[in-house]
């Protein structure tokens, strides 16, 4: 597995061989608050990069995930539409989103390292 | 949850708790004027558990407490407008009932309790200063009525209330749902109900501006923890109660909002209010629409605005209040359907984001109200 790349829309992607996974962030998950539900796609769902992909919803409001790469979905992490919470508990690890067969290597080069996002939230408030 | 601001607003205005909330840890939301918490650090989830589960307190000075004070004529004055058998109203007893206008549709929802020497009616934020222009159209000379900006109100709810506040003001305990007293407190009156809007056993407390913060550290000292109006909203909406400028609006009457029995029994006989014509018919004849209690089948949360359709495809209504249900663990919601398609366990289909998804027709509340009677 590659090192975690991010996103502006806070969604994180790594990459094993030409499988990116998507999850969204830690940081995105505080500003939900409590994840009540999710909806992935199928496989063999095409997606843009910065096109709608998942939809996760807190008790406050609903929200689109969009995937920062674009490809074609090989797998919908099932486990967290059964499990919403566990999105809150582990969102950058066993509660990733969706996978996806990538088409351009260079998608990923192009989005924020760990320590660009952490600066990009700081300034970027909300 | 649409909190969303309808009026435009030329300055936010903030309660006496403002400075208190921050330090806690409050997120703000503008809110009927209001900058408002609409969470602590715990967040929703949490902030309802702890209220179904051992005692929660919201800050809701935001809405109108207005005193009025006159004669008999004061009670003749004010059931032309609000639909409550105030003749017969016991001092110190509230009811639940609303302000209509000429339609019959809800200007608002409000609670009335008698007074030594009126009334005092709670008011929705958003909707205060049209509640008291519309109020004193009725109203004569010689009654006298006051907004008071001075006093703050604290909602105190749920299982541990009464152990709670019973050491801090001895004699509450003895209060019954729905009826309210004076009591003294640190060298001040302050006035107590036992009303709530979460489903939960609670009380409401009317105290001054001054004497507030400490209330409030008496509670937090009590392991009361802070709620904002997100788990307000989860909370009332598990109980079946509705939301003004959301479940209720000036095009809906009582009888749509499945709220009839807020008619008391002798007004519907007699009249003599706002819509009296149109009410009676409606009594009578039954409504097109009416308000019902939604289960959507799987985890999909049906918001306000979702439409509503019958399982063979036919549009039937719309959902005016969604979100997910903490204490039933599901998603729950409210709206209107036409009245032939409301009853429990009726098959219908949720619209959202272009899919439609089964749901069902459910009693209200969604979760088991504990008043004490």
């Amino acid at each position: 597995m590659s090192e975690k790349k991010f996103s502006k829309k806070h969604e994180w992607v790594s990459l094993d061989g030409d499988v990116a996974t998507v999850g969204i962030t830690k940081h995105a998950t505080e500003m939900l608050g409590d994840i009540v539900f999710v909806e992935v796609p199928d496989a063999g769902k095409a997606v843009e990069k910065e096109g709608q992909a998942a939809v996760v919803e807190s008790t406050k409001a609903a929200s689109d995930v969009y995937s920062p790469i674009s490809g074609e979905i090989t797998e919908g992490n099932k486990a967290i539409a059964d499990d919403p919470g566990s999105v809150n508990t582990d969102p950058e690890g066993a509660s990733w989103f969706f996978k996806l067969k990538i088409k351009d290597k260079g998608e990923y080069d192009s989005l924020m390292s760990k320590d660009e996002y952490d600066k990009f939230c700081k300034e970027n408030p909300s | 949850m649409g909190f969303e601001e309808k009026r435009v607003i030329m300055e936010v205005q903030k309660t006496a708790l403002y400075n208190y909330h921050k330090n806690l840890g409050a997120k703000f939301v503008p809110f009927a004027g209001y900058e408002m918490p609409i969470q602590y650090k715990d967040g929703i989830v949490k902030e309802h558990i702890s209220t179904r589960t051992h005692a929660g307190f919201f800050d809701v000075s935001h809405m109108g407490q207005f005193f009025l004070e006159g004669d008999e004529t004061l009670i003749e004055s004010l059931e032309k407008i609000i639909p409550a058998d105030l003749k017969n109203l016991k001092i110190n007893h509230s009811k639940y009932s609303f302000l209509l206008n000429n339609e019959g549709g809800i200007i608002d929802d409000l609670i009335i309790t008698r007074t030594e020497k009126g009334f005092c009616i709670i008011l929705n934020a958003a909707c205060k200063e049209n509640d008291i222009k519309q109020i004193s159209q009725f109203l004569k000379k010689h009654h006298k009525h006051l907004l008071n900006n001075d006093l703050s109100l604290i909602a105190l709810q749920g299982p541990k209330s009464v152990e709670i506040l019973e050491k801090l003001i001895p004699g509450v305990a003895n209060l019954k749902f729905m009826t309210g007293n004076n009591f003294e407190y640190d060298g001040e009156n302050l006035y107590v109900t036992r009303s709530g809007y979460t489903g939960e056993d609670g009380f409401e407390i009317s105290i001054s501006n001054t004497k507030v913060e400490k209330l409030i550290d008496y509670l937090i000292s009590n392991k009361v923890k802070p709620i904002g109006l997100g788990a307000r909203d989860t909370l009332r909406l598990e109980a079946g109660l509705c939301l003004y400028g959301h479940d209720l609006n000036e095009k809906i009457n009582p009888v749509e909002a499945n709220l009839k029995w807020a008619i008391a029994k002798k007004r519907k006989e007699v009249g003599g209010f706002n819509g009296w014509e149109k009410i009676k018919n409606l009594l009578a004849n039954g409504s097109k629409k009416i308000r019902v209690g939604i289960k959507p089948d799987g985890k999909v949360i049906a918001r306000e605005n979702t439409k509503i359709f019958s399982s063979d495809n036919n549009e039937i209504g719309f959902v005016t209040s969604g979100t997910f249900g903490p204490s039933v663990n599901a998603p729950v919601a409210m709206g209107y359907v036409k009245s032939e398609f409301s009853e429990v366990g009726t098959s219908i289909q949720l619209e959202v984001r272009g899919k439609k998804y089964g749901g069902k027709i459910s009693e209200l509340p969604f979760y088991k109200k504990s008043y004490v009677k």
